[in-house]
């Protein structure tokens, strides 16, 4: 029999981005004896990505912002499906959580009068993104690492894990490997937090890291737990095109937020077609290019220009220049920030600059860019309550990119660095006091062995290399989950990832268990294929387009699907559609819209 | 496609070798792409540490042609002709291929004390100038990628790991210590524990850096003005001579 290492927490946190990090600095401040688990080094998850900002209606631009207007603006993005209640609790903490984080000793950009500066984004109506540079992500998530080490939290980097425990259907802890000896682990808890992030990785052209295999996600769901709407994924319109190595990296948003225009091959401005314009934006935005330049640098008296729609409007308004055959050279849009000048472009846009200049043998203070929508956020996952982040699984918590119900079928950049601060905080005081208030579980030995035996299996004569499968399955998510969906492409994509589900014993890791990505990458297949399943199977389910579920079959909302959200869950091996009603707001919320919608 | 041949170090704490693999190379592709080709196609086991490809987490650290740099951010096309060899960093224990133990860097992390502000100011926001933010900020660019620290010859030649806790904490103390709102006092400690004496400005951590940070110019010199100011010159020489003859 194998041996495994073992460590007893009363909460165990899976995942050291910016939601597991500030649920365990909220765990360990509420006196529960914390174990932080992460599946690479601290301070290098993937929240260190992100560029823009973190939203926030701190009101510090001289605008009447406040958390209703951030309310609606999150639920407009959202197209509406998301949960209200998270969105109001989402709303009204994110200023404090940014604060807060000032006083671990986050340093922000700031305004001339010394306030935290903010600057604009997609379908936000004012200024509201905190941010530093173009590394708001390595800013947070550094600041928190520092925070949590501070606090003594105990970490396990480099930590793999791959099943949850059950205690007659309470989640009690985890089970999986260290990377570098290959030996497993066993994590007892009371209770558990999942903050593990998004599942990106399952498409070839993405913005994402390493790490967005979808493990949190795939665990609680093989764990019984409920996932909504994971037919919901968002394409970020701007990723690198070119060179083709380079092809899907992040061209941030606040290249937008900071003028960038874009063009297609005919020169034109293209989002001020009239067909771009969704109706519940019309009249919001510039009404010409004239508007837009003097935008620049009068924000007060006019509007944003149409590049700062949200990310599905403008993703889709690329695509549909492209296949109208007035796409750039290589298949995208022109972003142009020249009129910017070199010396605002390198203080604003300094890593930008940079990526361009060293990857893409670009100067973009004197060409232009090029770019095409990449895989960049996934709205859907776990469900999690809006006031705790409990999941349908007692014991379990969800919090970050992995959970779902903030976002609804678009969200809005810079709400997801905020949704890890309000919602990891809640995920860690609701985990810490559910460890109070319950005993250990008590933990068979048969689900553990079971897991060892599956974990194995790849040492034990498979022939499926696990990276090629990984790539058959993003050809599959491309081809058929891609940007704009058929009934015909999904159900050949299902049969396809089907398919590949039936090989998926035959997996072979090579060589041995110390420090081995052929290993690692047979059980992120695992995931990925359950997730694709779902995710494929839930798009079919939403008959509509609404926000990054574009439907060819159903071009246009239904006011029946704008009711509800899709849920899938794995019983007896198998995947589970169906739907539930999309919670009400409360009559003070719906008042917010009096007039607007 | 252009052919490029990698050769590899492989293998462990117990000893390896240098092995050689030929790689199809799409327009673009960094060295990172090539590790990654040889994994998917040829050796599956191939070790390698990374997470952004953008060069924003400073995971894949490696000695290309025996200079430090990230994996992610060495174009193949820009390096000169010839077989490529990408070797571990040297200065922590390897742990498979092109994996090392950097723990150490997270354990001398844990000693410093963490930014701490007036506790006067309450829940009030701070104001802060941007002037007084920027010099703070270069510091945190740092991605933790301890290539500075892989090349500091206090620690790579002379392993002076007890003494010295090497250019990325000598930045992020730096950046603790001109943070406008800091009042903790870790003058003592950047001298005794943190060992900022040891720096003897060869800047080869700068010239290796990939946030092109100015560790010693805007870091450590002033660091090292700042402990000599509020220690007193007369304290420090007597540190000199201590170490000297200890
Ligand atoms: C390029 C880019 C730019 C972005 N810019 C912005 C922006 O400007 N503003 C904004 O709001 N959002 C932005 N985003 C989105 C945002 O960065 C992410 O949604 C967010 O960081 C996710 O954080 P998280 O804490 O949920 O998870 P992650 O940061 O993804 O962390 C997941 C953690 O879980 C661990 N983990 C995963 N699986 C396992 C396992 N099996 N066992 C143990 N540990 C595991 C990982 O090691 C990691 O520590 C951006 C995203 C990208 C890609
Ligand atoms: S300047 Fe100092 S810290 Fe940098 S490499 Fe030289 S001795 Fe090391
Ligand atoms: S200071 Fe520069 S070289 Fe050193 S760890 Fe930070 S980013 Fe890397
Ligand atoms: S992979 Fe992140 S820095 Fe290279």
């Amino acid at each position: 029999m194998e041996t495994y290492d073992s460590f007893e927490y009363d909460v165990l946190v899976i995942g050291a981005g910016g939601a597991g990090l500030r649920a365990a600095i909220a765990s360990i401040e509420s006196g529960a004896s914390t174990g932080l688990v992460c599946k690479s080094l601290l301070g290098k998850a993937h929240t260190v990505m992100a560029e823009g900002g973190a939203a926030a209606a701190l009101g510090n631009m001289n605008e009447p912002d406040d958390w209703r207007v951030h309310f609606v603006d999150t639920m407009k993005g959202g197209k509406f499906i998301n949960h209200p209640r998270t969105v109001e609790i989402f709303a009204k903490e994110a200023p404090d959580r940014i604060l807060e984080l000032e006083k671990y000793g986050a340093v922000f950009d700031r305004t001339p009068d010394g306030k935290i500066s903010q600057r604009p984004f997609g379908g936000h109506l004012y200024r509201r993104l905190n941010h530093v540079g173009d590394r708001t992500g390595l800013e947070l998530i550094r600041t928190l690492q520092d925070k949590a080490v501070s606090l003594d939290v105990h970490t396990h980097m480099e930590v793999t894990l791959t099943r949850l425990l059950l205690d007659d259907g309470r989640v009690i802890g985890a089970f999986g490997y260290v990377r570098d000896t290959g030996k497993f682990v066993l994590f007892r808890a009371k209770a558990v937090v999942i903050a593990t992030g998004g599942w990106g990785k399952m498409f070839r052209v993405t913005s994402n890291s390493w790490e967005s295999t979808g493990d949190g996600a795939a665990m609680a769901f093989f764990a019984g737990a409920q996932l909504k709407d994971m037919e919901m994924v968002q394409f970020h319109p701007t990723g690198m095109v070119w060179p083709p190595g380079m092809k899907g990296i992040l061209v941030t948003e606040a290249v937008r937020g900071e003028g960038g225009i874009l063009t297609n091959s005919l020169g034109e401005r293209f989002m001020f077609k009239d067909e771009y314009m969704p109706e519940q934006y019309r009249g919001q935005f510039a009404e010409d290019e004239a508007e837009a330049r003097r935008w620049l640098d009068d924000k007060k008296n006019n509007r944003r220009p149409p590049e700062l729609l949200p990310r599905d409007v403008v993703a889709r308004s690329i695509y549909k220049e492209v296949q109208a055959g007035r796409g750039s050279p290589h298949g995208g849009a022109f972003l142009d920030i020249r009129h910017r000048g070199a010396a605002y472009i390198k203080a604003k846009l300094p890593s930008m600059y940079e990526q361009f200049h060293r990857l893409g043998d670009l100067d973009i203070t004197k060409e232009r860019m090029e770019v095409a929508p990449t895989i960049h956020y996934t709205m859907g996952g776990i469900a999690a309550d809006p006031e705790t982040c409990a999941t349908t699984l007692p014991g379990l918590y969800a919090a970050g990119e992995c959970a779902c119900g903030l976002h609804g079928a678009n969200r809005l950049g810079g709400n997801s660095l905020s949704d890890l601060l309000v919602f990891g905080r809640r995920a860690g005081l609701a985990a810490a006091e559910f460890a109070k208030a319950n005993a250990p579980g008590k933990l068979d030995e048969e689900q553990v062995e079971v897991e060892t035996r599956s974990l194995l299996a790849p040492f034990e004569g498979g022939n499926e290399n696990p990276f090629h499968l990984h790539s058959e399955v993003q050809d599959i998510m491309g081809e058929h989950a891609g940007i704009a969906r058929t009934t015909a492409g999904l159900e050949e994509g299902l049969a396809k990832m089907l398919a590949v589900k039936a090989r998926l014993p035959n997996l072979k890791a090579e060589g041995g268990r110390a420090y081995n990505p052929s290993w690692h990458t047979c059980r992120d297949v695992v995931h990925m294929v359950a997730l694709g399943e779902a995710i494929l199977r839930s798009a079919a389910e939403r008959k509509e387009s609404r926000g990054g579920h574009w439907y060819l079959d159903y071009p246009n909302e239904s006011d029946e699907w704008a009711k509800k959200n899709v849920t899938a869950t794995f019983v007896d091996g198998e995947v589970r559609i169906g739907s539930s009603p999309v919670p009400e707001m409360s009559p003070e919320l719906k008042a917010l819209f009096e007039g607007k919608k | 496609m252009a052919e490029y041949t990698l050769r590899v170090f492989r293998g462990d704490a117990k000893g390896g070798e240098e092995r050689e693999y030929r790689v199809q190379a799409a327009e673009g592709w960094v060295v990172l792409d090539a590790i990654h080709a040889i994994q998917r196609e040829q050796d599956g086991s191939l070790a390698c540490r990374w997470n952004c490809k953008a060069a924003k987490c400073g995971s894949c650290s490696a000695e290309i042609n025996g200079i430090p740099s990230l994996m992610c951010k060495t174009r193949l096309d820009a390096l000169p002709p010839g077989p490529i060899r990408v070797y571990p960093i040297k200065t922590f224990p390897l742990i498979r291929d092109l994996v090392t133990d950097v723990s150490w860097n997270y354990e001398q992390a844990k000693k410093i004390q963490a930014f701490t502000y007036d506790p006067k100011i309450g829940d009030q926001p701070f104001r802060i100038r941007q002037r007084d933010v920027e010099r703070v900020q270069e510091f945190r660019k740092c991605i933790e990628c301890f290539l500075c620290q892989n090349v500091c010859h206090v620690l790579r030649e002379h392993q002076l790991k007890d003494h010295y806790f090497g250019p990325r904490q000598m930045i992020r103390l730096a950046g603790l210590e001109m943070h406008p709102m800091d009042i903790a006092d870790r003058a003592e400690m950047i001298w005794q524990e943190a060992g900022v004496g040891y720096c003897n400005i060869t800047k080869c951590c700068e010239e290796v850096c990939p946030e092109s940070i100015r560790i010693t110019d805007n870091g450590i010199i002033p660091l090292k003005e700042r402990v000599i100011d509020s220690r007193g010159l007369l304290r420090v020489l007597r540190g000199l001579v201590r170490r000297r003859t200890g």
